[in-house]
């Protein structure tokens, strides 16, 4: 159910969670009352506390997915693909290697696949994200994910939602013109049941459909 | 992954003010080697200036030459109807490495950036020089199959990773700058270097200079050129041996040809003495052996790579035939 609004999360600006630059303000600056003269203090709060809590610093992102507009606080070294499983639940989206290699993590990223591990999800400020979780209409599968099943595309199904974001995106790139053309379009996703033959009749039958997709 | 902090730019200036003001920095385009690399732990800057939003990304002639901009993404040159038609070489390079996900992510200057996949650079359980000068290479006397038959030191066998880098290396671009001092052009064959007593140097850049543009020049190669890459897997692998091939045909005679080699050297390798052979002789299978003998003198195998040392002749020989249509 892609368009329903997701329950209030504790990462979202606003939310209960404390910002870690106010808590290590706070406490460094009464740890620093305590233990230093005063002319002290303020030097050190002003300088030191400041590097420290910028290092840890939160900061705001707003990001779509799948038409949901979310004001989040993260951390800069959250990747986009962490944020999707971790913070907003949509748990569709695997992580494999976590390292580029697999594709298991593929997305769209303002009508572009891309990797959601290799990207940082403090770089995607505006833009427009689609998961598998995006893709059905209500209780109507996307062409793509039908194609799947009527072809078995899968056996254990780990690969499959990146298969199918990838597939969707191969044959929008205009890269799906023939059987050889898929598989080297379709390389960045690996299915280690190997599912493949299935997976590019899949590609192939709803290029061939000619929906649009 | 160790947190860092994290700023944007819009312009060329502030992203060079940024990096200068601050010795821990490091800019951020595509992320598609620098995330993985920080996963890892082989780097962990402590500070990251995000430079996609300078207006870098244009492919355009400007008068005779083509000039893309240093965050055109991978996939954008590749599929560029213009960059198909004048340097169709650069184009099937770029076709030739990554996915189309990272091709979608990763920038024409990122990709020049990008650091070697040696596996003793990557594991930081073993000893490198290049991650960390002074330890030794793990790779000069392990496992070093993908590793460089030409122009390595005693610090370091380690091979360039870039399709895209040998077809420019092969058409003689030149790489745009702009830092502290000001703007300079690079030729494309000085950018990256060999590794010599620093291997932890992968190029010819000053602390502050960044990439803007590569700019390549008119030629008459684009009706026989061909990019051959040798893996382990027909896609999605790095190069064991590849080579950019792009010949000016005359009748049969050879008028002019560029050829360069990927996945055998600290940079790519430009093959001179191959192409100085060439130019004027007949496109026969005979003179392209002698070619690719001539390109291999000085070759050394490292053990697990001896293979290269026959593989890499015979792939330029089977480059040259695809590019002028007699294979």
């Amino acid at each position: 159910m892609p368009h329903k609004k997701p329950a209030p999360n504790p990462n979202e600006e606003g939310g209960p969670a404390q910002g870690r630059r106010d808590f290590l303000k706070q406490s460094s600056l009464l740890a620093a009352i305590a233990a230093m003269p005063p002319l002290l203090v303020k030097a050190a709060d002003a300088q030191l506390d400041e590097k420290a809590a910028a290092y840890f610093e939160k900061l705001p992102l707003s990001v779509e997915v799948n038409g949901v507009t979310h004001r989040l606080s993260i951390e800069p070294r959250t990747t986009l693909l962490d944020l999707l499983r971790e913070q907003l639940a949509l748990t569709g989206t695997k992580k494999g290697c976590d390292h580029g290699q697999c594709g298991a993590c593929t997305v769209h990223v303002d009508g572009q696949r891309v990797l959601s591990c290799l990207s940082l999800a403090v770089m995607q400020e505006g833009k427009k994200v689609t998961t598998i979780e995006g893709l059905a209409n209500g209780e109507n599968l996307h062409p793509m994910q039908e194609a799947f099943i009527k072809h078995d595309g899968f056996q254990c199904g780990y690969c499959t939602p990146g298969q199918i974001m990838s597939g969707i995106a191969c044959i929008r790139e205009g890269h799906a013109g023939s059987d050889d053309e898929i598989r080297e379009y379709m390389s960045g996703n690996i299915c280690r049941c190997g599912a493949y033959p299935n997976i590019v009749k899949a590609i192939a039958d709803v290029k061939k459909g000619g929906q649009r997709i | 992954m160790i947190n860092f902090e994290y700023i944007r730019v819009a312009t060329a200036k502030a992203a060079v003010d940024a990096l200068v003001k601050d010795g821990v920095a490091q800019w951020i385009a595509g992320g598609t080697n620098l995330v993985d690399l920080m996963k890892k732990g082989v780097t962990a800057p402590q500070k990251l200036i995000d430079i996609n939003n300078l207006a870098l990304k244009e492919i355009k002639k400007e008068g005779s030459k083509l000039r893309i901009g240093a965050l055109a993404l991978n996939s954008a040159v590749a599929d560029s109807e213009l960059v198909q038609k004048e340097q169709p070489l650069l184009a099937q390079a770029l076709q030739a490495g990554a996915s189309q996900q990272i091709r979608n992510m990763a920038t024409v200057g990122g990709n020049m950036m990008q650091r070697t996949r040696c596996p003793y650079f990557y594991n930081t359980d073993m000893p490198c020089n290049k991650r960390q000068p002074g330890q030794g290479c793990g790779a000069l006397k392990g496992y070093n199959r993908m590793h460089a038959i030409f122009g390595a030191s005693d610090k370091c066998i380690a091979v360039h990773p870039s399709d895209m880098c040998v077809a420019l290396a092969a058409l003689d671009a030149t790489v745009q700058v702009t830092g502290p001092k000001g703007s300079r052009s690079i030729p494309f064959l000085s950018f990256h270097r060999l590794p010599g007593e620093l291997p932890q140097k992968d190029n010819t850049l000053e602390r502050g200079e960044l990439i803007t543009g590569i700019e390549i020049p008119q030629n008459a190669f684009a009706k026989s050129t061909h990019y051959l890459k040798v893996r382990d897997r027909s896609s999605y692998a790095f190069a064991l041996v590849s080579v950019a091939a792009a010949v000016d045909m005359q009748r049969n005679a050879i008028r002019d040809v560029r050829l360069a080699m990927g996945g055998v050297a600290h940079k790519p390798w430009r093959l001179t003495a191959a192409e100085n052979f060439l130019k004027g002789k007949e496109a026969t299978e005979a003179n392209f052996g002698q070619a690719a003998q001539l390109a291999i003198q000085g070759a050394k195998g490292y053990g697990h790579n001896n293979f290269k040392l026959k593989l890499a002749p015979n792939a330029i020989v089977e480059a040259l035939k695809t590019a002028v249509g007699k294979s």
